[in-house]
C-alpha cells in the first residue's frame, strides 16, 4: 500500500511548480500595446517605456532562458567586475567555509569549557547573550575600520554570526550529558580528558552538529549581504551588480542558486548529523 | 677591530637587518625609508631657498625666528608663501614608477568616464601602469577603501576630498583632488506622476534623494530649493541613497524625485519612472561634480606613479571631451564590468541627444562635459556650503584647505606635459543660478543667503 504512493510526493511537488510557474506567467504577460510616441524618441526608451507603461516584470521564460546562459559558461572572466556566477559562488562558498572554520576552532573548544565548568558559564553568559543578538552585518563598519581589509571584514562578519549558535550549542550539549555516564566514567576512574573525548563529546555531538547546521545556515544567509556591502566578488556583489543595472531576470537567477547553495549545504551537515547520532 | 664585524666569522651576520645598510627589516622598507629621506631633504632644500630669499641677512632671519618662535614664522610664512606647493613643484616627475600594478575605485556612473575609460582604451598602459579599475558599491565604501590603502586612488565625489581633509564625517586625513572628472552631467528627476508639478514651489512634503551627504548633489539641490524660497531642512526631506537604488526607490514611489548622476536620471526614463526636470548645468553651467582623489600620502610617497596615473587621466578627459569620440567611449563603458547599462542609455547621456521622459528629444551636447582642471574656487564654494547646512562648524581657513586639497599646480603643468592648455586663473569666478559668486569673500557670500544654517 505505501510503496505505491511513493511517486505522489514528487508529482505534487511538479503540480506546484507548475502551478506557481502559471501564475507568474499569467501576472507577467506583456500586453501588445501601440507605440504612443513619435520613432525617434521610441528608440531611445525601454520597451516598456515606449508604449506608455513602466519596464515590467520579467516572466518565467525571460528568466529560464538566463539561467540557461548562466550554466553553459559558469566561469567566465570579462574583466575585475565581470566574471561568470560560477566563479561568484565559489568566492562566496569560500568565505563562508574560512569564516565557519575559524569559527568552528573558536566555538567548539569554549563551548566545551562553558559547559563543563558551571561557573565559567555563568562568568560569560552575560557577554555571551549581549553579542548573540547582534546583527552580523552591523559589524561591518567596524571590521571595515579595524581590519582595514573588505575581504577579511567579510569573512570575520561570517565568523561572528557562525560563532554564537555553536558556542551556545556545543555548552548546552555538554552540559546536559547524563549524569549516568559521567559517574560511570567516574567510577571506572577514567581520566578527565579521555572523558571528555570519549563520553562527552559522543554525547554532545547530535546537538553540537545542530549547531553548526545552524551556524552554516545563518552564514550563507549574512555572506549575500556583506558582499553587497563591501563588493568585489562574490555572489552578493553579482546581485548587487545586476541591481545596479535594474535586471530582475539576473536577480532571480541569482536568488535561485543562492538557494540551492544554501539546500547543499544544509543537506551536508544533515548528512554529518545523522552519521554522530547514536540510538539508545 | 671594533666597529666594523669581522666578515670571515661564520657567526657574523654581515646582512644585519636584510637591508644594504642593515637598518632596517627589509630592502623595500630600507627603499622607502631612503624616499623619505630624499623627499625631506628636498623639502628642507626648498623651505631653505624661500627663507634665503625673504631674509637676505642670515642676522635678521635668527632675530626674527627668536623673537617668535619657530612654530609660528612657519605658520606664518605658510600663510603667505605656499611653501606645500613650492615644494611639490620641486619635486619634477624624473625617476622610474615606484609601483605600477595600482587598483583604482570607481562608481558605476558616467561622471566616472575617464577613470573607467581610460582602462579599455588603453591609457593606463600607455603610461607604463597596470591599473584595476574596481566597481564599489557606494560612497562610504570607496571612502573607507581608500583610507584603508586598498585602492591606491579613487573616483570620489569632489566634496569627499575636503571633507576627509578636514575631518567632517571622518577622522582628518590629508586628502588630495589633483583632477577633477565632469563637469555637469547630474539631473533632477521627478516621478512621472508629477507631470504636472514643474514649478519647485509645489514640491512641499517631496521627498528627495542624493548620492551622498557630501556631494555636489546635495549642494546643488538644496541650493535650488532654497532659490525657489524652500527650507531643504524643514519643507523636503532628503536623503541619501546610493545611485542603483534611486530608480528602485523611485519605481516603489519612496521617493518623488532625486538629483542624480546619470546614467541614473536616463535610466528612470529609460525604464518609464521618472522624466528630467532640469539638467544639472542649468543651476550652475559648468559644475564639477566627481573627482580623481588620492591621499597626500600616495602623492608625495609614490610621486613618479602619481604623476603617471594623473597623465593618464587628463589624457583620458581630452579625448572625453571631444564630441565626435563620446559614442566610442559609451560603447566601451556600458559593458557589464564597467557601468553594467544599456548602451542606448550611456549613449544619449554622453551625446546629449535624449529622451526626456515627457515625450520629447532634447539636444544638448553639452550635458555633460568633462575638464580636469581643479579650480580652487570650486573649492572654496564647496567649503562655503558645508558652512551654509551646517556640516562644518567651526571657521575654516577657505584659501588654504581648498590650496592644500585641489593640486591647482600639479594638474597645470602636467596638463601642459600632455599637450592641453591649462586654464591662467586658478580663482575663477563664476556664478550659480544667475548669482555671482566671489572666492575671496566667502563668508560674505554665506551670509547673503536667507536660508542657511546657524
Amino acid at each position: 500500500m505505501k510503496t505505491e504512493r511513493v511517486w505522489l510526493a514528487p508529482v505534487l511537488s511538479a503540480l506546484f511548480f507548475a502551478v506557481f510557474v502559471g501564475i507568474w506567467h499569467l501576472a507577467t504577460v506583456k500586453p501588445v500595446g501601440e507605440v504612443v510616441v513619435d520613432p525617434e524618441y521610441a528608440a531611445l526608451i525601454g520597451a516598456a517605456a515606449a508604449t506608455g507603461g513602466q519596464s515590467a516584470m520579467p516572466g518565467p521564460g525571460d528568466v529560464a532562458s538566463t539561467i540557461w546562459q548562466h550554466l553553459r559558461d559558469p566561469f567566465y572572466d570579462r574583466g575585475t567586475n565581470d566574471k561568470g556566477i560560477g566563479t561568484q559562488l565559489v568566492y562566496s562558498i569560500g568565505r563562508v567555509l574560512t569564516g565557519f572554520a575559524l569559527a568552528a576552532l573558536v566555538a567548539i573548544p569554549l563551548g566545551f569549557v562553558i559547559g563543563m565548568s558551571p561557573l565559567v558559564y555563568k562568568a560569560l553568559d552575560p557577554f555571551i547573550q549581549i553579542l548573540k543578538p547582534i546583527s552580523p552585518l552591523a559589524w561591518m563598519p567596524l571590521a571595515l575600520y579595524t581590519i582595514k581589509d573588505s575581504n577579511i571584514s567579510a569573512v570575520f562578519v561570517i565568523f561572528i554570526c557562525s560563532l554564537w549558535p555553536m558556542l551556545v550549542n556545543t555548552a548546552f550539549g555538554v552540559a546536559s550529558v547524563r549524569k549516568d555516564w559521567l559517574n560511570v566514567a567516574r567510577t571506572l576512574e577514567v581520566p578527565r580528558l579521555r572523558t571528555a573525548f570519549r563520553v562527552i563529546l559522543p554525547a554532545a555531538a547530535p546537538t553540537l552538529m545542530t549547531g553548526m547546521r545552524i551556524s552554516i545556515g545563518i552564514a550563507w544567509l549574512v555572506i549575500v549581504a556583506a558582499e553587497m556591502l563591501v563588493g568585489g566578488t562574490g555572489i552578493g556583489y553579482f546581485v548587487w551588480n545586476e541591481w545596479n543595472n535594474l535586471s530582475i531576470t539576473n536577480i532571480i537567477t541569482a536568488i535561485l542558486f543562492i538557494g540551492l547553495v544554501g539546500m547543499v549545504l544544509d543537506s551536508l551537515l544533515a548528512q554529518l548529523t545523522r552519521a554522530v547520532t547514536y540510538k539508545e | 677591530m671594533p666597529g666594523l664585524p669581522n666578515p670571515f666569522d661564520p657567526k657574523v651576520k654581515l646582512h644585519r637587518g636584510g637591508c644594504a645598510c642593515g637598518r632596517h627589516h627589509s630592502q623595500s622598507e630600507h627603499d622607502a625609508a631612503h624616499r623619505e629621506e630624499q623627499q625631506a631633504l628636498q623639502e628642507r632644500a626648498v623651505e631653505g631657498a624661500v627663507m634665503r630669499a625673504l631674509f637676505p641677512e642670515d642676522v635678521e632671519r635668527r632675530r626674527f625666528l627668536r623673537a617668535v618662535g619657530s612654530g609660528t614664522a612657519l605658520a606664518a610664512i605658510s600663510a603667505l608663501f605656499p611653501l606645500g606647493f613650492a615644494k611639490e613643484v620641486f619635486a619634477e616627475s624624473t625617476g622610474p614608477l615606484e609601483k605600477t600594478k595600482l587598483s583604482v575605485g570607481f562608481i558605476p556612473i558616467t561622471c566616472a568616464t575617464p577613470i573607467i575609460m581610460a582602462h579599455p582604451l588603453g591609457y593606463y598602459a600607455k603610461y607604463g601602469l597596470d591599473v584595476a579599475v574596481v566597481k564599489t558599491a557606494g560612497w562610504a565604501v570607496i571612502r573607507d577603501k581608500s583610507l584603508a590603502k586598498e585602492y591606491d586612488a579613487a573616483h570620489m565625489l569632489s566634496p569627499m576630498p575636503l571633507a576627509i581633509s578636514i575631518g567632517a564625517g571622518s577622522n582628518p586625513i590629508p586628502w588630495t583632488m589633483p583632477a577633477v572628472e565632469n563637469i555637469n552631467g547630474q539631473a533632477i528627476t521627478l516621478s512621472t506622476k508629477h507631470k504636472d508639478k514643474r514649478d519647485p514651489k509645489d514640491w512641499k512634503g517631496f521627498k528627495f534623494a542624493v548620492p551622498f551627504d557630501y556631494s555636489m548633489h546635495n549642494y546643488l539641490l538644496r541650493y535650488y530649493l532654497a532659490e525657489h524660497g524652500l527650507d531643504p531642512d524643514r519643507d523636503v526631506q532628503i536623503r541619501a541613497v546610493p545611485p542603483p537604488e534611486m530608480v528602485a526607490n523611485l519605481r516603489a514611489d519612496n521617493i518623488d524625485g532625486f538629483l542624480a548622476p546619470d546614467p541614473v536620471n536616463q535610466r528612470a526614463v529609460y525604464d518609464g519612472v521618472g522624466f528630467i526636470h532640469l539638467l544639472s548645468k542649468e543651476i550652475w553651467d559648468g559644475h564639477p561634480c566627481c573627482a580623481f582623489a588620492a591621499s597626500r600620502e600616495f602623492v608625495t610617497g609614490l610621486p613618479n606613479t602619481y604623476q603617471a596615473l594623473l597623465k593618464a587621466i587628463l589624457d583620458a578627459t581630452a579625448y572625453a571631451r571631444k564630441p565626435e569620440n563620446r559614442k566610442e567611449i559609451a560603447g566601451a563603458i556600458a559593458p557589464a564590468n564597467y557601468l553594467n547599462q544599456p548602451v542606448t542609455v550611456v549613449e544619449q547621456v554622453l551625446t546629449g541627444t535624449f529622451a526626456d521622459g515627457l515625450g520629447n528629444v532634447v539636444r544638448d551636447p553639452e550635458r555633460i562635459d568633462f575638464d580636469p582642471f581643479p579650480y580652487e574656487s570650486f573649492a572654496i564654494w564647496i567649503l562655503t556650503q558645508m558652512k551654509r547646512w551646517g556640516q562644518v562648524k567651526n571657521d575654516i581657513d577657505y584659501g588654504a584647505v581648498a590650496r592644500e586639497v585641489f593640486l591647482a599646480t600639479d594638474a597645470a603643468r602636467l596638463m601642459k606635459e600632455v599637450g592641453l592648455e591649462p586654464p591662467a586663473d586658478p580663482a575663477m569666478a563664476f556664478s550659480v543660478m544667475g548669482k555671482a559668486f566671489d572666492p575671496a569673500q566667502p563668508e560674505a557670500y554665506i551670509e547673503s543667503f536667507a536660508i542657511r544654517r546657524g
